[in-house]
């Protein structure tokens, strides 16, 4: 009873301040409905459980990403947008084209799990745990990350390694 | 539901009027302490040696008038003491007084990383307070401030991934009882750490030598310049929350939390006379007078020695240490 009352409130809020973040007039105030977006987004992670999941949320993006944004809103300040972004059409495909992906990539992951015998997940991931683990989902996410999933996560650090090499270049351009 | 509901309501209000009673009277100890350190008396007047004084400011700062300027976004304007001084306050509901359930508001696994996601939103009110004044020297102060929390706030998320390797937890009662356990409180285990959580902490509250963001002499005001009346004493009043945040999470991983002082020793067992939250309330307290005291004695930072320190020493150091612990952790 609770718990759906929780999700659709909780479902309507980011919906509405996701709207209202590409809505706002002024761009420090869509900023600051990201921020919003983001800590709300982190409470339906805990309705989920997943609690480390919400911390991480609010520390990378929310802490840390997010005032990166607020930090060049501020300094850059646009009194009128670059051409390039005034025309309305152009932006509207472009907009209309990233969606299509996104909703293309929901259905795909919503088809492929929901195929995936959800039993065999699941006790594929009670043996490999240790019994008696007493960390919760840190613990778990922990195990899986450097188990079953350590090439991808190599990757993705390579890949954050490789981004901030990439950003230092552009920054400095004599070294 | 009367247990599930009005208990915790009950805690959270004890625990905030006692939190912001603190304050009232850190601010008082703050000014003797450092006046008995420049051999002056400090406030005298109000009450026997001043000690009403901590009642006499907050009235005279709600008393004053509450000033918009006249070009600065009032919205924002609003928002951001309220988004400097509510995850200072939040902070606390995770943090334990006691092992018995009576003496913390919530016990969650991620504790430690809880504490570091909630404070990491305060830069929030410095960042916009700044922006909001239309002001000059604010934003330059809300620049500096933001810059600086940032980069220590990475230095001391790299030591506390050390602490967690030591502890082999994240739950707070659980690095307390760790230490239990172990026999020996953390900050003889890890001296390296406590000293970069303490440098951090400095820092991350912008205190003395750190406190840039406040320079009066650069800066006027600092990024609350343009802020008067009760708006202005929230800012205070996060500044002085995150201070005790930061000497609650010191005393937490590195001198015990709230137990007494040795206590598998049977014949100390007399220390667990005293209960445990008390131990804890002087344990903070002792932090916060280290805090007070460094700011009595050294002078402030220039800005690029302070970023200088932050990414070429102290996270180096930080770096360095995890991986130090860690091999520790396999041999041992």
């Amino acid at each position: 009873m609770l718990e759906p009352l929780v999700f659709y409130t909780l479902a309507v809020l980011i919906v509405a301040l996701g709207i209202l973040v590409i809505t706002a007039r002024s761009a420090v105030h869509s900023v600051l409905f990201l921020v919003g977006d983001f800590l709300l987004i982190a409470a339906l992670y805990v309705t989920l459980n997943a609690e480390f999941l919400a911390v991480i949320q609010i520390m990378v993006y929310a802490g840390g990403i997010v005032v990166l944004y607020l930090f060049v809103v501020m300094l850059v300040s646009l009194k009128h947008a670059p051409e390039l972004h005034a025309d309305s059409r152009r932006l509207g495909v472009i907009g209309m084209g990233l969606a299509l992906v996104v909703l293309v990539e929901l259905v795909a992951i919503a088809y492929v799990s929901s195929t995936r015998s959800a039993g065999a997940t699941v006790a594929r991931t009670e043996q490999s745990f240790p019994v008696g683990v007493q960390g919760g989902n840190t613990e778990e996410l922990g195990w899986v990350l450097y188990t079953d999933y350590l090439i991808p996560f190599e990757l993705a650090s390579m890949l954050l390694l490789v981004a901030m090499v990439g950003a230092i270049v552009l920054a400095k351009r004599s070294l | 539901m009367i247990d599930s509901l009005l208990v915790p309501l009950l805690k959270i209000a004890v625990l905030l009027n006692a939190v912001l009673v603190t304050v009232t009277f850190l601010v008082l100890m703050e000014r003797k302490v450092i006046a008995w350190a420049q051999s002056r008396l400090g406030p005298m007047r109000v009450g026997p040696h001043g000690i009403l004084q901590a009642l006499a400011d907050p009235i005279k700062l709600i008393l004053k008038e509450d000033i918009t300027p006249a070009r600065a976004d009032p919205w924002v304007f609003t928002l951001a003491p309220i988004m400097s001084l509510v995850p200072a306050l939040v902070v606390f509901s995770v943090i334990p007084f006691g092992f018995d359930p009576l003496y913390y508001i919530s016990d969650i696994n991620v504790g430690l990383l809880f504490i570091v996601a909630v404070t990491s939103i305060g830069v929030y009110g410095i960042i916009l307070g700044g922006w909001a004044s239309n002001s000059k020297y604010p934003l330059l102060s809300s620049l500096r401030a933001s810059a600086q929390l940032i980069s220590y706030e990475i230095a001391i998320t790299i030591t506390l991934v050390s602490m967690i390797l030591t502890a082999g937890t994240l739950n707070l009662l659980g690095i307390v009882e760790a230490q239990r356990d172990g026999g020996v409180w953390f900050a003889f285990v890890q001296p390296v750490a406590l000293m970069l959580v303490f440098i951090g902490g400095l820092a991350e509250t912008n205190r003395m030598p750190f406190d840039l963001p406040e320079a009066e002499t650069e800066l006027t005001g600092g990024f609350h310049t343009e802020y008067s009346g009760m708006r202005f004493s929230l800012f205070f009043l996060a500044e002085y929350a995150n201070i005790i945040v930061i000497s609650a999470v010191v005393a937490i991983m590195f001198f015990g939390g709230w137990m007494a002082p040795f206590p598998n020793v049977s014949a100390f067992s007399f220390f667990q006379v005293i209960p445990g939250w008390i131990w804890f309330v002087w344990k903070i307290f002792l932090v916060l007078y280290v805090f007070i005291w460094l700011r009595a004695t050294l002078p402030r930072y220039r800005y690029d020695q302070l970023m200088n320190l932050g990414w070429k020493v102290l996270i180096p150091i930080a770096l360095v240490n995890l991986v130090v612990t860690g091999i520790a952790k396999v041999v041992f």
